[in-house]
């Protein structure tokens, strides 16, 4: 079937702001949009710029904006998909060309949480893995799936105004460990994230939780680590 | 002018392979590690079953018997040395894994659980054995999660999509890299004492595969320009379950929770091809069996192209909460629910055996003859050590990064802290910038997509399961034409700021090198073993074949081939039956 597909260009060396172009190329109906960017790279225009790498939504790389969505690339079917589809990179971080933004201040927010195991390290050092029963282990297990795409955290709308919030992906990691009955630091972590640029700034637009292509449910995560830090709880 | 960066250590890639060892030299000493991607987008994050250690949690096991397999496995072509060292520090990988923080899953008591796999049995090839330590079928997002967590716990230094070009070699020891920061156009110089790669695989050589778009073997491609050699090319592993069309990988844990394979006819084909262990045999059985049924026409479908994973007699909770992945790519990409129909399956290009030869400690050999390069290690899918010999176990090479990983990163700092920087020549970057200058002013008269998918399905035609002299030779003569063909391309976009343009056409490069390098090693391998068949000689022969292959490239003509010994210890080979 015929594509159309409608990408918001920008190339920094030579245009003052971003464009739309169209485009048509011939795809299957089962066909990821990934594909057909590809197409328009490989046979229309190879100055097309994007991030990609696994192409079946785990490694992160194609968060853009689908239809007005938060989506990856290589997660949504054409056939899924109005036309002319319209693209555009994902908002709220510097935009570099094309598709491509700049993921630092993404990647800032999510080291601000400390998202490593804390344990008391003067603490002996078992000898066997720590035991943790399926129920324990279960309770941060949707927050584990996440693959730093930045879905969510670029469709919040207190992240596009205001980028010192860290952001729903920033908080999930901290959940992850916050909710692991290995970690020892969570007292640290929700000191963190109770200050001004922290949890607290979530205003429950549910945005974040539509975004997620793991299927997290990302503001349900959120809330749990306000209540966490509202009563030191967990 | 090119940036010069100065390190003790430089670590390329980023992956399972690459985070491991970055943990263990930037304890020691000054490291920075290096990659095209952010470290988290490389494509360890994608692999799904679990990671082989024998801890006996659920049932009895030991190492030995995990190294057993592993050399049966590999068809007799492991090196048993380098085997006994990965399956008997397994254990403590897995539990050191634990202790990062890597979720597993559990037993009802708390201890990591563990499942079956492929190859994997109890006491020498009785039964299946559940030695697959594993987190729901998101294994390798773990690892790499967690790996990736400590590195920024202990402060790595990284340098994000930087593309490396070239290793610099000063008087036969390396000293370091150049590379192209992907965001910026520029070339920079990391100046060190010692330098590992860890670049993964090259899959993207075949049309259906389970590997990235940037799985491209640049790593053994810039070690190939340099004149050194790459061991065992010839051997690449099929996975039996790649998505129908797609190639995207369905974990053999479907298979350890007891998912089947079908045909056409709905039978249960794997009990005529491999009676004790059925569809829990080695992956190079179960692909070739799958090209068989196709082959006489017994495959599903119109075309009767595909065959089926059936997962309807999988307990559904079982299906929904150890396999939620891989049940959800099938209902994306294919429409079809695992819980209801078959999965449409075919062999999928997995993994690479071959690539750089090391030894146990990661570094590299100059030779067949066993001479190391001062200062130089590779570690991961990149290396072969060779743990996996002619096929590969699953779930072994994410055992495989992690020890090897480990060990290369703790060999590489000692090298670094006992040695001198040594001086470069001037211009360093010469040979790298003339080159990027002749890339973007070709005539650019062939298009760089056409190319590229002729390779593919070439590749996928002629040097994939099953192969023949004539078959390999129509496939060499194609990568020759295609590799003239390249000549004649060019980068049109001009652009510095991220030009992913030039970088794929570099990728290309690699590619039409390493599918040279697989066919020229296939086609002189005159014999059957693990994952390279050869319809025109179906047996094994270990009295001259019982050797790994290295292949060098030289200045005119086809690239050379030498061979070395296989390391031997306990196990002698035996017919191979499962
Ligand atoms: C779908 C799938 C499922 C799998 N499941 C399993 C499993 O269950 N169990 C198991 O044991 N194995 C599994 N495997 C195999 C295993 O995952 C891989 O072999 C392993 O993860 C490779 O790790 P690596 O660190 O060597 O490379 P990768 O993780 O591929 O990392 C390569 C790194 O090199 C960098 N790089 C590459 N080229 C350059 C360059 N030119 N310059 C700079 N950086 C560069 C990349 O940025 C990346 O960071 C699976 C593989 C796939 C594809």
């Amino acid at each position: 079937m015929d594509v159309k597909l409608r990408l918001l260009r920008f190339n920094p060396e030579s245009d003052d702001k971003p464009h739309f172009e169209n485009y048509e190329v011939e795809a299957d109906p089962m066909d990821r949009l990934l594909d057909c960017l590809h197409l328009v790279k490989w046979q229309k225009d190879s100055s097309l710029a994007l991030r990609r790498s696994c192409a079946h939504g785990v490694c992160g790389s194609d968060a853009m904006v689908v239809n007005g969505v938060n989506a990856l690339a290589c997660k949504v079917l054409i056939k899924d998909l109005e036309q002319p589809i319209v693209v555009e990179p994902i908002r709220g971080l510097p935009l570099i060309r094309d598709f491509i933004v700049d993921m630092e201040p993404f990647f800032a927010g999510y080291r601000a949480v400390k998202p490593w195991l804390i344990v008391d390290e003067s603490q002996h050092e078992p000898e066997r893995e720590r035991l943790q029963s399926p129920k324990e282990r279960e309770r941060f297990d949707d927050t584990t799936k996440c693959i730093l795409c930045a879905a969510c955290t670029t469709s919040c709308p207190i992240f596009w105004s205001d980028e010192e919030y860290v952001g729903p992906a920033a908080i999930v990691n901290a959940h992850r460990f916050i909710f692991d009955s290995r970690d020892q630091g969570s007292r640290e972590r929700l000191e963190i994230l109770s200050q001004r640029d922290g949890v607290f700034k979530c205003r429950t637009a549910f945005n974040c939780t539509a975004a997620c292509p793991r299927g997290i449910k990302v503001t349900q995560a959120i809330q749990e680590v306000k209540r966490a830090a509202l009563f030191q709880s967990f | 002018m090119a940036q010069v960066h100065e390190y003790d250590s430089v670590i390329v890639g980023a992956g399972g392979a690459g985070l491991r060892a970055a943990l263990e030299a930037g304890k020691r000493v000054k490291t920075a590690v290096v990659s095209k991607l952010y470290p988290t987008r490389s494509h360890t994050g994608a692999a799904q079953g679990g990671m082989c250690a024998a801890l006996a949690n659920v049932e009895d096991d030991s190492w030995e018997w995990h190294a057993f397999d592993t050399v049966k496995g590999s068809d007799f072509l492991a090196d048993q040395d380098a085997v006994d060292i990965m399956c008997n520090e397994a254990v403590a990988s897995v539990l050191e894994l634990e202790r990062m923080g890597l979720p597993f899953n559990r037993t009802p008591e708390g201890k990591i659980d563990q499942r079956r796999f492929g190859g994997h049995t109890r006491d020498h090839g009785e039964a299946p054995v559940k030695r697959a330590c594993y987190a729901a079928d998101r294994t390798g997002h773990m690892i790499l999660q967690t790996l990736y967590q400590q590195c920024n716990k202990y402060g790595v230094e990284f340098y994000d999509e930087f593309f490396v070009l070239d290793l610099l070699m000063v008087d036969g020891h390396c000293s370091g890299i150049v590379a192209y920061e992907i965001a910026t156009g520029e070339l920079h110089i990391f100046h060190a004492k010692a330098v590992l790669f860890a670049t993964g695989g090259y899959g993207k050589m075949f049309k259906i595969t389970s590997n990235a778009h940037t799985l491209t073997g640049d790593g053994p491609g810039v070690v190939y320009r340099k004149g050194l050699p790459l061991e065992d090319m010839e051997f690449f592993q099929f996975h039996p379950t790649g998505l129908y069309r797609l190639g995207i990988l369905l974990s053999e844990a479907a298979r350890g929770e007891g998912a089947i394979l079908r045909n056409a006819d709905g039978e249960r084909f794997m009990e005529r091809y491999a009676p004790t262990i059925k569809d829990l045999a080695p992956r190079d059985i179960v692909s070739r069996a799958e090209f068989f049924e196709i082959k006489e026409g017994r495959g599903a479908g119109p075309d009767k192209d595909y065959l089926l994973l059936d997962l309807t007699d999988v307990d559904p909770e079982v299906v929904e909460k150890k396999l939620p992945d891989i049940t959800e790519f099938a209902r994306t990409y294919l429409d079809v629910d695992p819980l209801k129909e078959g999965v449409p399956i075919v062999p999928t290009a997995h993994y690479a055996m071959g690539g750089i030869p090391t030894d146990v400690n990661g570094q590299v050999l100059a030779n067949h003859n066993g001479d190391l390069v001062p200062g130089f290690y590779a570690a991961g899918e990149c290396a072969c050590v060779s743990v996996h010999g002619a096929n590969r176990l699953g779930t072994n090479s994410l055992l495989d990064i992690v020890v090897f990983g480990r060990r290369g990163g703790i060999a590489m700092a000692e090298y670094a802290s006992t040695h001198k920087l040594l001086k470069l020549p001037e211009d360093t970057e010469r040979s790298v910038q003339q080159w990027l200058a002749a890339i973007c002013d070709g005539p650019g008269e062939e298009s760089t997509y056409e190319i590229r998918s002729t390779l593919q399905e070439e590749m996928m035609d002629k040097a994939s399961v099953l192969r023949t002299d004539e078959s390999l030779s129509e496939a060499l003569e194609a990568i020759d034409k295609l590799r003239d063909r390249f000549t004649r391309t060019r980068v049109k976009d001009t652009c510095k700021i991220f030009n992913t343009e030039l970088v794929e056409h570099i990728e290309l490069g690699y590619l039409l090198d390493m599918a040279q390098a697989l066919v020229v090693s296939a086609k002189a391998r005159t014999e059957s073993r693990g994952g390279h068949y050869r319809e025109d000689h179906q047996m094994r022969e270990d009295d001259h074949w019982l050797k790994h292959s290295f292949i060098t490239k030289v200045p005119e003509g086809l690239p050379q081939l030498a061979y070395k010994d296989v390391v031997m210890g306990r196990y002698e080979p035996v017919e191979r039956k499962y």
